[in-house]
């Protein structure tokens, strides 16, 4: 932390830089969600329910291939009836497997919410 | 183990985080700066910051010894800890970020508009930071005392004063590049070793571990017991025996102990002979998830898939709510680094994690009496010793002492900085620098305390109890609070009180042996498998039973957290104007006026902040009205 100053610390206020302000306008739409109207409450609805689509598609594929797994591992056992797990395959697809697969799991749902994001921008801002 | 090399890592790595944090601390000018490091952290960096401040003693040294333990079911741990991750980006990333919370309580308080429920997050947020630390303080005792036959509060010490030091004096700049530096330390003491180890194990033609029946010691090898044991031998061994075992004294002589328990006083030196099956002591039997060196009965396997989803559950939605990993997304730009920041911390800990499971095989191979002796934990330190021996064996197992101590220091000193944050804005009275330090010290000395006194909890044992916890409590509350409209501070509190609560009296439950064995037992030691759902479901039906509780600005707030910041910033500067008004607070607060920064000299910093400065001016009449919920 830096050491407290002796007396009041001078304060810098900056203007207002010209080129810090967007041009773009205020389309209707944006003042819908600004004033919270009816028609701007679904608008951040719609943003939220495609969010939540694309995260709730991701969870479910976590747990098909990743949460299912202590399942598979019991299977053999008592499909095969042999006392013998099949270690190797939990090796393999614990210590390395699981972890491309989340990884490919992260990387699309980040590619897809941005592209909700820029799809409602496109939308509010009327391009 | 060479002492003197070992000593110098440690010694070495502590400096090092002294001295960047210094170095960081010189360019961390401004308050904003100190707490968030003027959010201009980007993802490749933050990344690294946080998985080093992510992966702690539970993975660098807790997951190895688990696998030795218990086998490779115990790889659900790496798994889980990755994972939460993953859901963390899926549910809350971004609209965290968003939220312009610094810690989970100003979630809370910012989403609910309550202060009740601020407290109520508080409580949480401190109860689970200390749950979380004592493990850490404990390791570094336990590294300590293999390393130099120190006592074993000598290391929990260090690590106590180091970090209370850094805390205290440091910030969030400074932090993350100690951070960052850490996360590459302790990928590198993890990877170096683990190559040489590989190439050792082939060289000694690549023996095979065993975890469906017991271990085997490959040489004839002396083990002392430290702490009195109860050991279970399936079949008649003989060994030597220098001490106390079934009450009788021995000195030296060859004793043939038949099947069944046999008690072990502490300081007992028992020699086995090579071939000789490691025998299993009870104190392991129960704790984890598998057992296994007996074959299953048929009840157990119940047990076993009740255990690892337990597991599963708590380390997938735990994570969301570790008081550390929230601060830290408080530093990233926007909503959309986050997520990348998140996806590349993914990588990062996944990479990480290919090694911990080496050690574990290996251990299990080559130091199968650390089963014996409760210190399983110590597999990843003596491995070098036994593999390579000479001093490349030292020089290696420096290497891994000095990375273990990163992993003490950086998670200790993140949850410290999220702990002594809460303890100071919500517990005592707000006045100063001086105060934060005290609350830094009470943030350290109360796991400190404990540590002393609850011995021999396996480390990522008590770091699964940690996420046990947060799932059953932050989880249900932020997801809730990020996509549910509904949700009422009546029923958040309810939900936390509940849901949080009965994890936390489970994780007491076992920990003071109140079931001793059978499902009781399981139920409480994997409490997650109830506990979330009970703290959704409250959270979820007191809210609709409190509907005229809803918060007035609940639309506002939620259009906030989800709107991409190049829309929502231009609202009336409502988002950064609130996290400028939380900064002013705290400015206050440690005695600091806020300094708008000298941003205007490097590029795209100074273009956001003079936005943001500019709209806070424009803003503030109309933007002070909208938001009555506000203090």
């Amino acid at each position: 932390m830096p050491a407290a100053p002796d007396g009041p610390r001078r304060e810098t206020v900056t203007g207002v830089p010209r080129q810090a302000r967007r041009p773009l306008g205020h389309t209707a739409a944006r003042s819908e969600i600004d004033e919270q109207t009816t028609i701007g409450t679904t608008y951040v609805r719609s943003l939220m329910r495609s969010q939540l689509k694309a995260g709730l598609t991701a969870l479910g594929v976590l747990i098909l291939f990743v949460g299912t797994l202590p399942l598979l591992f019991m299977l053999p056992e008592s499909v095969t009836g042999s006392e013998v797990s099949p270690t190797l395959w939990v090796w393999l697809s614990l210590g390395v497997g699981v972890y491309p697969v989340m990884l490919l799991i992260a990387h699309w749902y980040v590619r897809r919410a941005e592209r909700n994001e820029r799809d409602f921008t496109g939308l509010v801002e009327g391009r | 183990m060479n002492q003197t090399y070992a000593v110098t890592a440690v010694t070495v790595v502590v400096l090092a985080t002294v001295l960047i944090g210094a170095l960081g601390l010189r360019i961390s000018r401004t308050t904003s700066d100190f707490y968030v490091a003027s959010r201009t952290v980007q993802p490749g960096l933050n990344a690294a910051a946080i998985s080093g401040e992510y992966l702690s003693a539970a993975s660098f040294l807790g997951v190895a010894g688990l696998v030795l333990l218990q086998g490779p079911d115990m790889l659900w741990y790496p798994v889980g800890y990755t994972a939460g991750y993953l859901v963390l980006l899926i549910l809350v990333a971004a609209p965290l970020r968003r939220s312009g919370a610094y810690t989970l309580s100003d979630f809370a308080e910012a989403r609910l508009e309550s202060h009740t429920v601020r407290r109520f997050a508080s409580l949480f947020v401190v109860g689970i930071g200390w749950l979380y630390l004592l493990p850490q303080l404990q390791g570094a005792g336990l590294t300590l005392e293999i390393l130099t036959g120190s006592p074993d509060w000598v290391g929990s010490l260090v690590v106590a004063l180091v970090v209370t030091g850094a805390v205290a004096a440091g910030g969030m700049r400074s932090i993350t590049f100690v951070q960052a530096f850490q996360y590459w330390l302790k990928l590198t003491a993890l990877l170096v070793p683990a190559l040489f180890l590989i190439v050792a194990w082939f060289g000694d033609n690549t023996p095979r571990a065993t975890f469906d029946a017991p271990a085997v010691f490959r040489e004839h090898t002396s083990v002392r017991i430290d702490d009195t044991v109860r050991i279970e031998l399936d079949a008649p061994i003989t060994l030597t025996v220098d001490g106390k075992v079934d009450g009788t004294s021995y000195e030296k002589q060859r004793v043939a102990l038949g099947e069944g328990t046999h008690r072990v006083e502490s300081g007992t030196r028992l020699g086995f002979q090579a071939g000789t099956s490691v025998p299993e002591t009870k104190e392991h039997t129960g704790t984890g998830t598998s057992n296994w060196s007996r074959p299953l009965a048929g009840d157990r396997d119940e047990y076993r898939l009740y255990a690892t989803y337990g597991l599963i559950l708590a380390t997938f939605l735990g994570t969301m709510g570790l008081p550390h990993v929230a601060v830290r997304f408080y530093t990233s730009p926007n909503g959309r680094a986050a997520r990348r920041t998140t996806l590349v911390v993914l990588g990062l800990v996944g990479a990480f994690y290919l090694l911990p499971p080496v050690y574990g095989a290996l251990g299990r191979i080559y130091a199968p009496e650390l089963a014996l002796t409760g210190d399983a934990d110590a597999a990843v330190l003596v491995l070098p010793e036994r593999l390579i021996g000479g001093v490349g064996g030292d020089l290696l197992g420096a290497l891994l002492a000095g990375g273990a101590f990163a992993a003490f220091l950086s998670t200790a000193s993140g949850l410290t900085l999220a702990v002594a944050g809460v303890l100071h804005q919500d517990v005592l009275p707000a006045r100063g620098v001086g105060h934060f330090r005290i609350a830094a010290v009470m943030a350290v000395a109360a796991p400190f305390g404990v540590s002393l006194i609850a011995t021999n909890v396996p480390v990522a044992d008590a770091v699964g109890l940690a996420f046990a916890v947060s799932a059953s409590s932050f989880c249900p509350l932020l997801v809730l609070g990020i996509w549910w409209r509904r949700l009422t501070p009546p029923g958040a509190v309810a939900g936390l009180v509940t849901g949080g609560g009965a994890a936390l009296t489970a994780v007491l439950a076992t920990r003071t042996g109140l079931p001793s064995a059978g499902w009781a037992h399981t139920l409480l030691a994997w409490p997650a498998v109830w506990s979330v759902p009970l703290g959704f479901l409250t959270m979820i039906v007191v809210s609709l039973l409190t509907p005229s509780r809803i918060p007035p600005g609940t639309a506002a707030t939620l259009a906030r957290l989800h709107l991409p910041e190049d829309l929502s910033e231009r609202r009336r500067g409502d988002g950064p104007l609130r996290e400028l008004r939380a900064a002013d607070k705290r400015a206050v607060q440690y005695g600091e006026r806020r300094v708008v920064p000298q941003g205007e000299q490097d590029g795209r910093r100074g273009k956001r902040r003079a936005r943001t400065d500019a709209e806070q001016q424009e803003a503030r009449p109309d933007a002070e009205q909208q938001e009555p919920g506000e203090r």
